[in-house]
């Protein structure tokens, strides 16, 4: 997997805070009214360094998780799965501070009419933005409930135009051992990739997430894009992907290669259906402190409704 | 005098870790998942000074030093007290006494179940750790203690099987675990010492 990366922008083209934060007005004085697409704001803020919290300019609510209690941006940004920056749940928000997003181009490959690199600034014009607050369930046995800023993943398959022998999607992270530490140990099967059913891919709850908390994506939360699915375990959440690829048969997953009885490539969340390592009946609720008892885990992670049918018929302890 | 100054100072350094917890506590610091984080860093603290404990010997036989193996009570039993706060935290603030959910996650998940048999083992050599106890159990109570090799193992296993993906941590103290017992092999096969009188 080769992605087209080109040189570091010079800090001599790095847009000054004052101007980025007073973009509009500068926008305005220079003459461009109309600025194309929903994601202006962001896009001049890519030159700037990562590590800044950025606003996404334009975005809509959803009713997705609305009365469901937020888990705090700081313990959502600050205990991360995300092996690439080391496998401390500390470590990503320490080592991905110097991750560059931008430039970045997606690869669309495999069962598609016409394989194709897109830019990343591309896809964020594909559709509006919206907020989906979420549940999400670590299959180590802890939960968050985060606002995502993000759009269907259909849309993005809309545009890959898939042939008719794509069943199914596997997504590709980047393992850049020079920008990530984590990659040159050989802990997991670099690059780590996930899938999904091309059913799951398309259903209205699978989203593409490109920020949280209305900020643009942080770094160590998977920066650019990464892929939320929230009845599934977080590990089918592919982070930072650079390539997304249509296969007729099942792919094999980084965590199905690493343990095949523990990590199946359905994974999601069912509370019958225990872990050798965990019991998947509760889980913790990060952001409770000390005293938090711990929850039931329900079945699909609480999406039930929306995504049960989707499984109708199949043994969901086969089918782990 | 000089010994009991030494082990005065060990006992205070030994409380460090346990005094660290309660400042984070209160400072909120405990990361974003405290449970896990205090009954991750109690087992850890309960590992270091079982494997401390089991240095003792191995450093006279090398060095001829004598005197830290009267350390070895001591460190044993913050091994005990650290283990006792990591079931505790386990049993409360991980699952609130849920018993029907403690038995099941014990029996179904062989780390928890590693671990508990580690813990109940190390109970007696506790309760006999007392002068006393040496002199009443005579010959028996080495035996009784020559249990703490078992712990050790069931010890280091149950960090090993703990751990998703990365062993890195659990392997590192397989390998300390592994040169203290062989240290011990050594001097005993190779060199005929008789490790019980020194």
């Amino acid at each position: 997997m080769r992605i087209a990366r080109k040189p570091d922008i010079p800090s001599s083209e790095i847009t000054p805070r004052e101007v980025f934060e007073n973009r509009r007005h500068f926008l305005k004085a220079a003459g461009f009214s109309v600025v194309a697409g929903t994601f202006s704001g962001l896009l001049s803020a890519d030159a700037l360094a990562a590590s800044e919290r950025r606003r996404i300019s334009d975005l809509s609510k959803t009713d997705y998780g609305r009365d469901e209690k937020l888990t705090s941006y700081k313990d959502i940004t600050t205990y991360n799965n995300f092996y690439e920056f080391g496998t401390d749940k500390g470590d990503p928000v320490v080592h991905a501070k110097l991750f560059k997003p931008r430039p970045w181009t997606v690869s669309i490959e495999g069962e598609v009419r016409q394989p194709r690199q897109i830019s990343i600034e591309d896809i964020f014009k594909l559709a509006p933005l919206e907020e989906r607050i979420y549940r999400m369930r670590c299959v180590e046995g802890w939960s968050m409930v985060i606002p995502w800023v993000g759009f269907p993943l259909s849309k993005l398959i809309r545009l890959a135009e898939p042939t008719g022998n794509a069943r199914f999607v596997e997504f590709v992270s980047l393992a850049d051992p020079a920008q990530m530490a984590g990659v040159r140990i050989p802990v997991l099967d670099w690059p780590y990739t996930e899938g999904l059913r091309m059913d799951e891919a398309m259903h209205p709850l699978t989203i593409m997430a490109v920020g949280l908390y209305g900020e643009v994506l942080p770094n160590q939360n998977g920066a650019p894009m990464r892929l939320v699915v929230p009845w599934k375990y977080g590990f089918k959440g592919a982070k930072s992907i650079v390539s997304i690829r249509f296969t007729e048969k099942m792919p094999v997953t980084t965590w199905m290669r690493a343990a095949p009885h523990e990590y199946g490539f359905y994974a999601n969340v069912n509370p019958e259906v225990s872990h050798p390592r965990w019991s998947q009946s509760s889980e913790r609720r990060i952001g409770g402190g000390l005293l938090s008892p711990r929850i039931k885990t329900q079945l699909f992670n609480g999406y039930a409704e929306e995504v049960g049918q989707l499984y109708a018929g199949m043994d969901l302890r086969k089918h782990f | 005098m000089q010994l009991l100054r030494i082990k005065a100072v060990l006992f205070m350094l030994a409380l460090v870790p346990l005094a660290r917890l309660f400042w984070l506590g209160l400072n909120d610091d405990l990361t974003a998942n405290p449970v896990e984080f205090i009954e991750r860093s109690t087992g850890t603290w309960a590992l270091v000074f079982l494997l401390t404990a089991l240095a003792m010997t191995p450093l006279r036989l090398i060095s001829g030093i004598a005197w830290p193996v009267q350390l070895r009570r001591m460190a044993g039993l913050f091994m005990f007290f650290y283990a006792c706060l990591h079931f505790l935290i386990y049993l409360w603030l991980d699952h609130w006494f849920d018993w029907h959910e403690i038995v099941t996650d014990i029996m179904e998940h062989p780390y928890v179940l590693v671990g508990f048999s580690a813990f109940l083992l190390s109970i007696p050599l506790a309760l006999t750790s007392s002068n006393a106890m040496m002199r009443r159990l005579g010959w028996r109570w080495r035996q009784l203690h020559a249990m703490v090799y078992l712990i050790a193992v069931l010890g280091v296993l149950h960090f090993l099987w703990l751990v998703k993906k990365d062993i890195r941590g659990p392997l590192a103290y397989a390998l300390v675990l592994a040169l203290l017992l062989s240290v011990r092999l050594w001097f005993r096969f190779f060199r005929r010492v008789d490790l019980r009188r020194g």
